[in-house]
């Protein structure tokens, strides 16, 4: 269990320092965020109304940002092999990387989420929806995510494929993650929560198989 | 340490990108042994240790790995937790410093060795806390010995080892292996160089 921790601990640091994307993916987000009162302009009712779907489209988009060196960056100076013959398996080295990709990325757009919502007008019934459908549904979009890193991680450029491969698999968390907000303001339940849990719970748990596969091919091939 | 008492390679053949690299390659290495693979550009020295480490299948032929405890290790990826490895790159993090780059080695691999020991005899130790971005190849490669050692496996799998090395480096990463014999280890070792210690030499030729 130690060497799962040291990864997990050597990639979070990894996020931090220079050249991570742990804070251009908040920035990222913010910046999305801010921008869209510029295009559908500022008129405050139907701000409010969109502003759960706008702030999960854009979390999706910020955790695209910085997946696709999450196993290129490792694949392209050696660390990749190093990995695969160290007596931590392929699969649990998976998990280690996207738990520390949702806690540097991920989890600071759940955190930055609510003061995005005031931006947006976001009505006060809406903001605790929102807070927990991310806090829920962006591990999803993480784990996912590491798939398609693993899958285009010898791609160079690898980082449009990797957009094309991945965020039409993340439609149902948008779709539930976007209705669980939606669900709390038009006061029609909470049957999105259900699903996005689900969705999620699923993609965490079988992810970091599809991805150790995807790894070891790209390391045969 | 697990212990090895001989690795066998039998009839090993390889494409790479649909081209023919070698086959009917054979050859033995007892515990105690270093093998030299010699041979020219793009004769597949390097597929050999990658096959033999289990990071690249094999299309024909046998690995076999004779434990001295008695059995014999055929599945790719159980070798690859006998192997120490040196490959093209070095799996170090520029944004780490030299000496978090080597904890996080010792960690991976469970080594129980104290990291700075190691920093020191690999001549690192004065620099322990240089971000690694700033590290000339050959420091790199001494940090790459450095996991290598941490590493603690008995089957070392060194694909030119002595490169981008001061006269120094050489010197220690043939004692380095000098020693891994003496304990009963292996090393396998693809070079164009001579190491400066006994070597039985195999050559690969063009297929």
């Amino acid at each position: 269990m130690s060497a799962f921790r040291a990864l997990l601990f050597r990639d979070m640091k990894l996020a931090f320092r220079a050249g991570g994307g742990a804070t251009l993916a908040a920035a990222f987000f913010a910046l999305i965020a801010t921008l869209v009162p510029f295009g559908v302009g500022a008129e405050q009712l139907l701000l409010g109304r969109i502003a759960g779907g706008v702030l999960w489209v854009s979390a999706a988009l910020a955790a695209l940002l910085s997946l696709d060196r999450l196993f290129q960056a490792d694949f392209e100076d050696g660390s990749l092999d190093v990995l695969t013959l160290s007596p931590l398996s392929l699969e649990l080295a998976s998990g280690a990387k996207i738990i520390a990709h949702w806690l540097t990325t991920g989890l600071p757009l759940v955190l930055l989420s609510p003061v995005l919502g005031l931006l947006l007008n976001l009505p006060v019934p809406g903001y605790f929806p929102l807070f927990v459908s991310l806090l829920i549904g962006t591990p999803a979009l993480s784990a996912v995510g590491a798939i398609g890193a693993a899958l285009t991680l010898s791609i160079r450029r690898g980082g449009l494929i990797l957009a094309l491969i991945v965020l039409p698999l993340l439609t149902p968390t948008l779709i539930f993650g976007a209705g669980a907000v939606m669900g709390a303001l038009d006061g029609t339940g909470q049957g999105a929560f259900l699903f996005l849990a689900a969705f999620s719970i699923a993609a965490v748990a079988l992810s970091p198989f599809a991805a150790a596969a995807s790894v070891r091919l790209n390391i045969a091939g | 340490m697990a212990v090895v008492s001989l690795v066998e390679v039998q009839d090993l053949g390889c494409e790479r990108g649909g081209r023919r690299i070698f086959r009917n390659l054979t050859f033995a290495v007892a515990s105690g042994q270093t093998l030299s693979l010699e041979g020219p550009n793009g004769a597949g020295k390097t597929s050999v240790l990658r096959i033999l480490s289990g990071l690249l299948p094999q299309l024909e032929g046998d690995v076999r790995v004779h434990m001295s405890a008695g059995y014999v290790v055929s599945d790719a990826e159980e070798r690859g937790r006998l192997a120490g490895w040196i490959g093209h790159h070095d799996g170090v993090k520029g944004q780490l410093s030299v000496i978090e780059n080597a904890q996080f080695f010792a960690a991976l691999y469970g080594a129980r060795m104290s990291v700075p020991s190691v920093l020191d005899r690999v001549g690192l130790s004065r620099i322990a806390d240089l971000p690694s971005q700033y590290l000339s190849a050959g420091q790199r490669r001494r940090l790459g010995l450095a996991r290598l050692i941490l590493s603690d496996r008995p089957l070392w799998l060194l694909d030119e080892p002595l490169s981008s090395l001061d006269a120094a480096g050489r010197r220690l990463t043939a004692e380095l292996i000098g020693e891994h014999c003496d304990d009963g280890g292996i090393a396998i070792v693809a070079t164009h160089e001579t190491l400066g210690l006994d070597a039985t030499r195999h050559f690969l030729g063009t297929a």
